[in-house]
């Protein structure tokens, strides 16, 4: 199974629903409105010739100066008989992030959509126990967002202007 | 004809400390005796979370084996050990967790910690990682590496072994000592 | 009290169940890993797993860091294997850069990941195997683990954190003491891996404790993301070395070990049977290399590999490379890369994405076990409390891999 195959499988469901088509590396790759995510997943997971049945990762990835659509989540997934991979992008505006979760589909997508809410904020609609995973419940922030500082706050004896902070 | 069974003939015991001794006894302070007790029965209470754990499973096996040091029983209680060794990252999820695990130590207790993490946060300088664990309860040795070699860890715990046999009986009781942990909030 | 949201197996004797903590402190999670138990006598009806105990924020430090930089940060990942990380760490830059590595260093390359491989595996079983009452051949067979550090220690100086391997190649060449320890291992530890089959494989009380426990089916296998031996256990011969080869795997003969019914005991097995494959592969790299020019441990493109130090202080151009490499100022194109390699406990994927700035843009770990370890109430739910230890050491979970 080629990729030109699966994109114009795609393009035949879809039709202009779906944009930005590219390959690189290898791995094709594409965008999808955000209110689709669960209809590609579902139909890339159901049609008979793509079966793409392994969720291999989410994540998400936040562009600042993109204004009405910060936050794109990414979707990797892979058909293991032919072992192809694809990836695929929703983007979301910052100021309401809601996006449909994918958890009925994959037991998998749980804990991968609770650590992207916990780095991002992303309110992922429908998901049974949505909340942080990794960082202590009193956070009141998203840390992996690009406005946010890495360093430990409460740290004073780093503040050497050459190399500290 | 060699006997069946073999000897350990290179057996090393700890020096007798300074006292007086006369026919039948042998007098010095408790302080002394109590110090080479407590320093060569050194009951290690593991707290590992991440690579500098490995390396202490380096530590505890055949290879390097610290039950020569008189360490030989890991408790795997708070309650009934005195040395807590802080192993790898403590993240500020975990500190209220390392805080406890201390509080429940019956005194006299000390706490080494090994590696860079524990010591200073290491090259985790992040929103999550707590910037050395004396942030939230006192330490007393420090051994530096990421991770530290198992000699390095035999050394920090030597150097504990040293604190320990040289501690006065009362210094747990002193004023200075109260300040310290009243520092960490601790009463 | 008893919990009206549970409903207790039929038979039980006592209407109401018993909440039990245990951990992130717990010596039998080997790691910090905390669980919620609902008992039921000595039964687990339903788990609670929380993490998150040693997040270290690797993502948000790899955005800061220049490519080669960011190596050490994937010693800690996983520290049980190590090299594997480094190594899938330079697979992914080279195959962002677009290099082409020679033959040799490929070799050198699998030989070192497929020692981690062993090492990684020696941990898991051994622990296994004292989780069941075995304590011994956990002794026995972690004097191994010492020989394999001792060969990363030959190659690249340091135990556990090996940081080993540079974009481009290794930093220096194997020396022959490596080679000498690489052919003693081969030779010593096969003797030790038999006798430590032979004291559990067939012993009635491992079989017990471990036949049946932790059981899942490949169909609940692949859907909850389980990669690597635990889902070759399951049925599914899925691996990356094979489904998707990268460096030079392609080169060599091993077979993919895959059990039935995917409970502990079959994982033991998958994972005794990939040692013997990775002897075999390392043997086979041994005997590739020999007919190579022994004097070649890197690719031969000096903007993205350190030149040598003579060099740098004699000529004009190796100065400027130094410096731009090590001031992490190498031209990285804008791009974005999946690359996967089989960790030890399953794929390890790198998402990165290239803005052309000295760092990237964004990092993104798939760390295999952060993602099969929410099967883990699935996989105990019914069992004793004693399966439910067994179950989590034998599912090869590494808190600083899950927590990131």
């Amino acid at each position: 199974m080629t990729n030109e195959q699966i994109q114009s499988r795609l393009i035949e469901k879809f039709g202009e629903a779906l944009t930005n088509f590219e390959e690189s590396y290898g791995m094709l790759s594409f965008h999808a409105p955000k209110e689709l995510n669960l209809k590609v997943l579902q139909f890339l997971y159901d049609d008979e010739t793509l079966q793409f049945r392994f969720l291999t990762d989410i994540t998400a990835v936040h562009y600042p100066d993109q204004v009405g659509a910060e936050l794109a989540v990414v979707y990797h997934l892979q058909n293991l008989t032919t072992r192809t991979r694809l990836r695929f992008k929703i983007f979301t505006s910052v100021a309401s992030p809601q996006v449909f979760t994918a958890t009925r589909l994959y037991a998998s997508a749980n804990w991968m959509e609770r650590e992207t809410y916990d780095f991002f904020g992303i309110d992922f609609v429908g998901h049974p126990n949505l909340i942080r995973i990794l960082n202590v419940d009193e956070m009141d922030y998203f840390p992996l967002r690009k406005e946010f500082p890495l360093e430990d706050q409460t740290r004073v004896d780093k503040d050497d202007d050459m190399f500290g902070r | 004809m060699a006997r069946p069974v073999q000897y350990n003939t290179k057996i090393k015991t700890v020096e007798a400390p300074q006292g007086y001794s006369g026919e039948g006894f042998f007098a010095t302070s408790f302080d002394k005796v109590i110090g080479m007790a407590r320093a060569n029965s050194i009951w290690p209470l593991p707290f590992a979370t991440s690579c500098c754990g490995i390396e202490f499973m380096a530590t505890m096996s055949a290879h390097y084996d610290l039950g020569r040091f008189g360490a030989e029983r890991l408790g795997f209680t708070p309650r009934q050990c005195d040395l807590l060794m802080v192993m790898g990252t403590i993240s500020k999820k975990m500190g209220p967790v390392l805080r406890q695990v201390y509080l429940q130590m019956a005194e006299p207790r000390w706490v080494i910690a090994v590696g860079a993490c524990a010591s200073s946060g290491g090259i985790f300088d992040t929103y999550s990682v707590l910037q050395g664990i004396d942030q939230v309860i006192p330490v007393d040795v420090y051994v530096p590496g990421c991770p530290p070699r198992p000699e390095a860890i035999l050394d920090g715990f030597m150097r504990i072994q040293e604190l320990v046999g040289q501690e006065s009986l009362r210094r747990r009781h002193s004023d200075q000592y109260k300040a310290l942990m009243n520092s960490y909030g601790i009463e | 009290m008893s919990n009206p949201h549970i409903s207790l197996p039929q038979g039980s004797l006592e209407k109401q169940t018993t909440t039990l903590n245990l951990g992130p402190t717990h010596p039998a999670t080997h790691g910090v890993f905390q669980n919620i138990l609902e008992m039921d006598g000595e039964r687990v009806v339903s788990a609670v797993p929380t993490v998150g105990y040693i997040h270290r924020a690797f993502e948000k430090i790899a955005e800061r860091r220049p490519y080669y930089q960011i190596a050490p940060l994937t010693d800690r990942l996983n520290y049980c294997s190590s090299p594997i990380n480094n190594m899938g760490w330079h697979l992914t830059t080279e195959r962002l850069l677009g290099l082409q590595l020679p033959k040799r260093v490929e070799y050198l390359r699998v030989i070192i990941m497929e020692l981690a491989r062993i090492s990684d595996h020696i941990i898991c079983n051994g622990v296994v195997g004292v989780d069941t009452g075995a304590f011994t051949g956990f002794l026995y067979i972690m004097e191994f683990r010492e020989l394999a550090y001792e060969i990363y220690e030959e190659v690249c100086g340091s135990r556990l954190t090996t940081n080993i391997g540079r974009v481009g190649g290794f930093e220096r060449n194997f020396s022959n003491a490596a080679f000498e320890k690489i052919e003693r291992f081969l030779k010593e530890f096969p003797k030790a891996l038999k006798e430590f089959e032979t004291l559990l494989v067939r012993n009635r009380i491992f079989i017990e404790r471990t036949q049946g426990v932790g059981a899942i089916t490949a169909e609940r296998a692949l859907n909850y993301g389980f990669t690597g031996p635990n889902l070759r256990a399951a049925g599914v011969d899925y691996d990356v070395r094979v489904a998707h080869p990268y460096s030079s795997y392609g080169d060599f003969k091993f077979d993919i070990p895959v059990g039935t019914t995917g409970d502990c005991y079959d994982r033991f097995l998958v994972r005794g049977e990939e040692m013997w494959q990775s002897l075999s592969i390392i043997r086979q790299a041994l005997d590739k290399i020999q007919d190579l020019p022994a004097d070649v441990y890197h690719a031969d493109v000096p903007a993205y590999y350190l030149p040598d130090k003579s060099d740098v202080y004699t000529k004009m151009e190796a100065l400027i490379y130094h410096f731009k490499i090590v001031m992490g100022e190498t031209d990285i194109l804008p791009g974005e890369l999946y690359n996967a390699v089989e960790g030890a406990n399953g794929e390890l994927g790198f998402y990165v994405i290239s803005d052309g700035g000295r760092s990237p843009y964004r990092l993104h770990f798939r760390r295999p076990c952060f993602i099969y370890y929410q099967a883990y109430p699935e996989l105990i739910h019914g069992a004793m409390l004693a399966d439910a230890v067994v179950c989590m050491s034998s599912l090869n979970l590494i808190a600083g891999e899950l927590d990131a």
